[in-house]
């Protein structure tokens, strides 16, 4: 993956005419019907749009985790439809990281065990592992609460367990689908200036879907999704080209 | 690889205990009643040829009356002493030839009183039942021939009349007759029908014949042919005998029966190898049922396993480091099943061994079998509903309920 260097005009992200298609024939539903989507390194967009209009999907596309009907995605130039599923796996290993709205987090496995986690698979030392674990849940504010289950955990403590989790790799990217959605307002922005803090400190370029305006406005970008399509796409409040 | 591999699969072990005890207790009992039920049968087979072993394999049993099935007789013409002679006579190559008649008297020692097989024979019925006198003597010709009441009497009767104590010279009553001991006969166990060989007072034939039956009868023949002779020769010889002897015409069926020991020995092995595959079926079912229970588990799981398989690609984990994470859960799970229930099958195995009285016969080939099939359903459940997973789009994975 060190071919993936990046020329200055590139942007990070790239979707043209990008398409999925959930079942056939009669039944098919479209999900996404071609979008069309630039992301540049260090930006903070945020995806918005009524449940299915596709946002999601687009943002799991973006992520990996799932394979487009057609159209391109190039992440960093590089051709992802045409990678080998390892391929895919090796740039959520080394490149991306992400937050889920239902945290996703191992049952009955302590916190520090779930953000050493990805560390494992990439085959960091047991002791340089453990520190950057416990620094990642430090930058998160959960020193002292390593040990604790999921189960022990609250809510927002578990959204927290789980960016430490997506930021202990230092990705370039960090995918946030709904990350307040199960989040009382307080908690919720909360993470927010988490977020927020990572991108401007640390340059984490972010991708947050959520169908809440008070979050939305965190983000210096705002994509609007409607039936599977980019309805608006706006930069400080003026339209992006 | 490997190694954060395993130890993700320990770290999964530890984490789930209740699923890992299920899981392995399945295994346990299955291994376990599988290796108990085949050892204790393999034991009881061994026995029951050590006995046979004991009781003379060149022993030929001749019974009047016809032939039923192997062991069965019915309808008889008793013999007399003087068909045991002529066969003694007559044919050659035998050790021995015993005139038996027995029948069960109760003895009486003092205020003790026991239940027991009165036996009228002669001195050869020792060498014909492979048997000798421990203490004491046999019988001399005057008391044969007398009809002298003497007797050599098996360790049971004189564990229950004289409480082990020695009884040598001591008077013991059978019904009319006031019998003094002579010898004790060396202790010869179980017989392989189960009935105590021990619990026996022989006295002379002519005694037995005048002072308890009231008749010349002789309800039996034991023979012993010489070791390295064929029996089945001598077998003919003596039914051409006894026919002449108890002028059968040649139309006539045999009514009485030369039985081999090895028949019966024959015979014997069947039904405790019969036995041994009835419990080993039994046993089978149970290591099924544990398997199933196995199956059960692992299928429960599967759900919050897909989430976790697909929280795991999602960070980034290779499918092959899933399913190599699956698959050393399941060996390490299995394989720790296996063994506790194989040390649990050979204890219970040396103990049951014990108190039924068997040998503990050690069974490689069970123990291997009932390892590798509780190993091979623990793999299989465990691996293959994660393989199925593992080749989702992490999406897909995340979503399954």
């Amino acid at each position: 993956m060190n071919t993936l260097s990046q020329t200055n005009n590139q942007p990070l992200i790239e979707l043209k005419g990008v398409t999925k298609v959930y079942g056939t024939g009669q039944a098919a539903m479209h999900a996404l019907r071609g979008v069309d989507l630039c992301i540049n390194e260090g930006e903070f967009v945020t995806v918005m749009g009524p449940s299915g209009s596709g946002k999601s999907t687009c943002m799991n596309i973006l992520g990996c985790l799932d394979t487009s009907t057609a159209g391109a995605y190039k992440f960093k130039g590089v051709e992802v439809d045409k990678l080998t599923r390892n391929q895919r796996t090796r740039l959520r290993r080394f490149y991306l990281g992400f937050v889920f709205q239902g945290y996703n987090l191992l049952n009955r496995t302590s916190a520090l065990e779930n953000v050493e986690l990805p560390l494992i698979y990439r085959g960091a030392p047991a002791r340089k592992r453990r520190a950057q674990a416990l620094q990642a849940l430090e930058t998160v504010g959960l020193k002292g609460w390593e040990s604790h289950t999921p189960g022990e955990l609250s809510g927002g403590q578990q959204q927290r367990v789980a960016i430490a989790r997506a930021i202990v790799t230092e990705p370039e990217v960090l995918f946030a689908d709904e990350p307040t959605g199960n989040l009382d307002t307080a908690r919720s922005h909360e993470i927010m200036d988490l977020l927020t803090g990572l991108n401007r400190n640390r340059g984490v370029t972010i991708v947050m879907v959520t169908h809440e305006p008070d979050m939305a406005a965190y983000a210096r970008r705002i994509v609007h999704f409607l039936d599977g399509l980019v309805e608006s796409d706006k930069q400080n409040g003026r339209e992006v080209s | 690889m490997i190694w954060n591999t395993i130890l993700l699969a320990l770290r999964e072990i530890r984490r789930n205990v209740m699923r890992s005890v299920l899981t392995i207790l399945g295994i346990v009992i299955g291994v376990a009643a599988v290796i108990t039920m085949v050892t204790i049968g393999g034991g009881a087979t061994v026995q029951v040829r050590q006995q046979i072993a004991s009781m003379g394999s060149n022993l030929l049993m001749v019974t009047p009356g016809k032939r039923l099935g192997p062991g069965q007789s019915s309808g008889n013409i008793p013999f007399k002493q003087a068909d045991a002679e002529a066969i003694a006579r007559e044919v050659g190559s035998l050790k021995a030839v015993s005139p038996v008649a027995s029948q069960s008297v109760k003895a009486i020692f003092g205020n003790q009183n026991w239940s027991t097989q009165v036996t009228g024979t002669d001195n050869s019925y020792i060498i014909a039942t492979n048997r000798s006198v421990k203490s004491g003597r046999q019988f001399t010709d005057s008391e044969m021939r007398s009809g002298a009441a003497v007797c050599v009497v098996g360790e049971t009767v004189i564990k229950k009349l004289f409480g082990g104590q020695d009884a040598m010279g001591e008077k013991i009553r059978l019904e009319k007759l006031s019998c003094e001991i002579i010898g004790v006969l060396e202790a010869k166990g179980q017989s392989t029908m189960g009935t105590d060989q021990d619990d026996i007072v022989v006295i002379p034939l002519t005694t037995y014949q005048r002072r308890i039956a009231g008749n010349q009868d002789v309800s039996m023949i034991d023979i012993s042919v010489q070791d390295g002779v064929s029996t089945e020769k001598i077998q003919k010889d003596i039914e051409q005998l006894l026919r002449i002897r108890r002028h059968l015409s040649p139309s006539d069926d045999d009514n009485f029966n030369v039985m081999d020991m090895k028949e019966i020995a024959k015979m014997l092995t069947g039904t405790t190898q019969m036995m041994t595959a009835l419990l080993s079926a039994v046993a089978a079912v149970s290591l099924l049922v544990g398997g199933i229970g196995i199956m059960n588990i692992m299928l429960v799981s599967v759900t919050e396993r897909t989430r976790e398989i697909g929280i795991r690609l999602a960070i980034g984990a290779f499918e092959r480091e899933v399913l190599l994470q699956f698959l050393v859960e399941a060996v390490v799970l299995s394989s720790f099943g296996g063994l506790i229930g194989i040390v649990l099958a050979l204890t219970s195995s040396v103990w049951l061994a014990g108190v039924l009285g068997v040998p503990f016969v050690f069974n490689t080939g069970i123990v291997l079998v009932a390892f590798l099939f509780s190993a091979a359903v623990g793999v299989i459940f465990g691996y293959f509903p994660a393989l199925k997973a593992a080749r989702l789009d992490p999406i897909e994975a995340l979503r399954h309920e």
